[in-house]
């Protein structure tokens, strides 16, 4: 009985001596874990404030607003605006979510509601691995297999079918170049539906069962299930994923830099060659001489970073107030 | 009027159904058509030389050998640096930062790395390490590739921790075991291949990245392994050769993408079947 009681007294004091040179390193620990956190946090405010420094002869010199409104970007002369690069990279942008939003609706549809079992993985790995293709592949295969293809093909008949449709038809006027901004907002999609379409799958899955059944029971088709209790209950999550999207496309590089043509103008009609914030920088950052010249490309930076930053955040809080809604339903 | 309601109401539902088959066919239909492409325009040019000898200059033959060891390093140091980073950082959110302001905030920023654009983490570097060394390095572009490991390391790590069940833990503790022995020896323990897995999906993520490496590692026409001058690469290699007007470089720019795309298409496939086991 009282060995027991000393062997039982022992163990506290054991414990408490490994518990303070624990404590020491449990606050190390948790220090150094914590500095890392620290580190990602600051890493967002760290781009910025580069991006800000770099930027700032050029805007010093231009003045942000003025930046913003000058459409001219001219090397020799040393005046540069920002119109061209932010209007392609808005037009190519758009023209992506218009074509990749129904089409990720439907791909993320025909995965929770329509595949068989065995085929939901496969599907669904598959359109990830569209994901997982560089982007520099993208652009490759889009400059020299979809330009041509689309030049001779496709292009001829839209501007002859829709080139003379009242307000849109000039949209599709121009010369069947293949390259231009349709292709890239078209690779765009191409690129972005992975992603949409993941994060639809995502939040569709979140319905309650008892949701979809209920209103199976009450008679009504897949399709009525889907439109007017799954996307209801989902809004804010695929407004999410959509905003998502239309933040990997603002900032999308090397696929259009390929496809988009690569000039400064502001062009009514989407087969007219353009640029973008993303393919400016790549195209002619390294080739810049003088201090306002790289100066003027790193403002073009700063833009397309508050651009993404403001759409990501946005998809952000959205994704984030589906989850809340979700965790006071269960 | 009832039968004919149902009608319209069975047809809108084929319609629809109909139209999301053909979505999805739309969307295997480019992911083919790529890969088909690149097998058709690449593998014929794949050969030993691509792997034994460096870039030459145009009309000559050669490989791509000193782009893949640059590649290969600058993934390493990219990986070095980002994933120990990503793996800490991710601890701190599971393990002491659960329902914290400041790791909220974290999370957020994070969320928001994952999707920004990697061009202007190249221009973030540039400005950070190329203008004040004065000239481009592979340091540099090791750093820009660490940027864009992290994110995707620090998501997948608080993933796979939150999947390690309390009672785990619990069971740590009650023996007497301080939390950095519960969470090393035990939470590690137990998601280890999960985290491999993020650390491999990181990997898969740089191995294709172009835009970042522009600004920062850049490209250089010979063999090197000195991580402070510049570094030649595949993804530049590619983007330099696909667009010269040399056919010579044009084949290797489609040797390099296929290779680049076959072992991004694996290690995604590997990381996906280690997910699975590992849940």
């Amino acid at each position: 009985m009282s060995t027991e009681l000393t062997t039982d007294g022992s163990v506290p004091t054991t414990d408490t001596r490994s518990g303070s040179s624990g404590h020491l390193a449990d606050k190390a620990f948790r220090g150094l874990t914590q500095f890392f956190a620290l580190l990602v946090a600051l890493s967002v405010l760290g781009v910025f404030v580069t991006l800000l420094v770099g930027a700032w002869p050029a805007l010093e010199k231009y003045g942000f607003f003025n930046f913003l409104t000058t459409n001219d970007w001219n090397p020799v002369t040393d005046v540069y605006g920002a119109v061209a690069p932010i209007y392609g990279t808005l037009v190519t942008s758009l023209l992506a979510l218009l074509i990749g939003v129904p089409v990720s609706f439907g791909i993320a549809l025909f995965i929770t509601e329509l595949a068989p079992v065995w085929l939901k993985r496969p599907i669904g790995v598959a359109i990830e691995l569209l994901a997982a293709v560089p982007s520099i592949i993208y652009g490759m295969w889009g400059l020299f297999v979809f330009a041509p293809w689309f030049s001779e093909n496709v292009q001829p008949w839209m501007t002859d079918n829709l080139g003379g449709w009242p307000l849109i038809g000039s949209l599709f006027q121009g010369p069947p170049m293949g390259i231009g901004m349709f292709t890239a907002g078209l690779i765009l999609a191409i690129m972005i539906i992975p992603f949409m379409a993941a994060v639809m799958r995502d939040v569709f899955e979140t319905v309650p069962p008892v949701y979809k059944e209920s209103a199976y029971g009450l008679g009504g088709t897949t399709w009525e299930v889907v439109w007017k209790v799954v996307l209801p209950y989902t809004k804010i999550g695929v407004v999410g994923g959509v905003m998502l999207g239309l933040g990997r496309a603002l900032g999308e590089t090397m696929a259009v830099t390929f496809v988009i043509g690569n000039s400064h103008n502001v062009s009514g009609s989407l087969f007219m060659p353009g640029n973008t914030i993303s393919s400016t920088l790549a195209n002619e950052f390294t080739e810049a001489a003088g201090e306002i010249y790289t100066s003027s490309l790193i403002s073009l930076g700063l833009v397309l970073f508050l651009l993404t930053f403001i759409v990501l955040a946005i998809a952000k809080v959205m994704l984030i107030r589906l989850k809340a809604k979700e965790g006071k339903a269960s | 009027m009832n039968a004919s309601l149902y009608l319209r109401r069975r047809l809108t539902n084929y319609f629809n159904l109909t139209v999301s088959v053909l979505t999805t066919l739309f969307g295997l239909f480019w992911l083919g058509w790529l890969l088909w492409t690149l097998f058709s325009n690449g593998l014929q040019w794949i050969s030993l030389d691509l792997f034994t000898q460096s870039t030459p200059p145009p009309g000559e033959a050669g490989g791509l050998a000193n782009a893949i060891v640059g590649s290969v390093l600058l993934t390493v140091v990219g990986v070095l640096i980002g994933a120990p980073a990503g793996v800490l950082a991710g601890t701190y959110l599971c393990e002491f930062g659960r329902g914290s302001r400041f790791a909220s905030v974290v999370r957020f920023v994070n969320d928001i790395l994952l999707s920004a654009p990697s061009i202007i983490i190249g221009v973030f570097v540039y400005g950070l390490i190329v203008i004040n060394v004065g000239h481009f390095s592979g340091w540099a572009g090791g750093v820009a590739l660490a940027l864009i490991v992290l994110p995707v390391v620090v998501r997948t790590t608080e993933d796979m921790l939150q999947l390690v069940p309390d009672h785990m833990r619990e069971a740590a503790a009650a023996l007497g075991a301080p939390q950095w022995k519960v969470v090393s020896a035990i939470v590690y323990r137990a998601a280890a291949r999960g985290i491999a897995t993020g650390i491999l999906l990181g990997i898969a993520r740089i191995s294709g990245e172009t835009a970042p490496l522009l600004f920062t590692a850049l490209n250089n026409q010979f063999w090197t392994t000195d991580m402070s001058q510049p570094m030649s690469n595949l993804p530049v290699v590619i983007f330099q050769f696909a667009m010269s007007p040399y056919d010579d470089w044009q084949h290797l720019a489609w040797a390099g993408s296929l290779l680049i795309t076959v072992t991004i298409l694996l290690l995604n496939i590997i990381a996906r079947i280690w997910l699975r086991e590992s849940k």
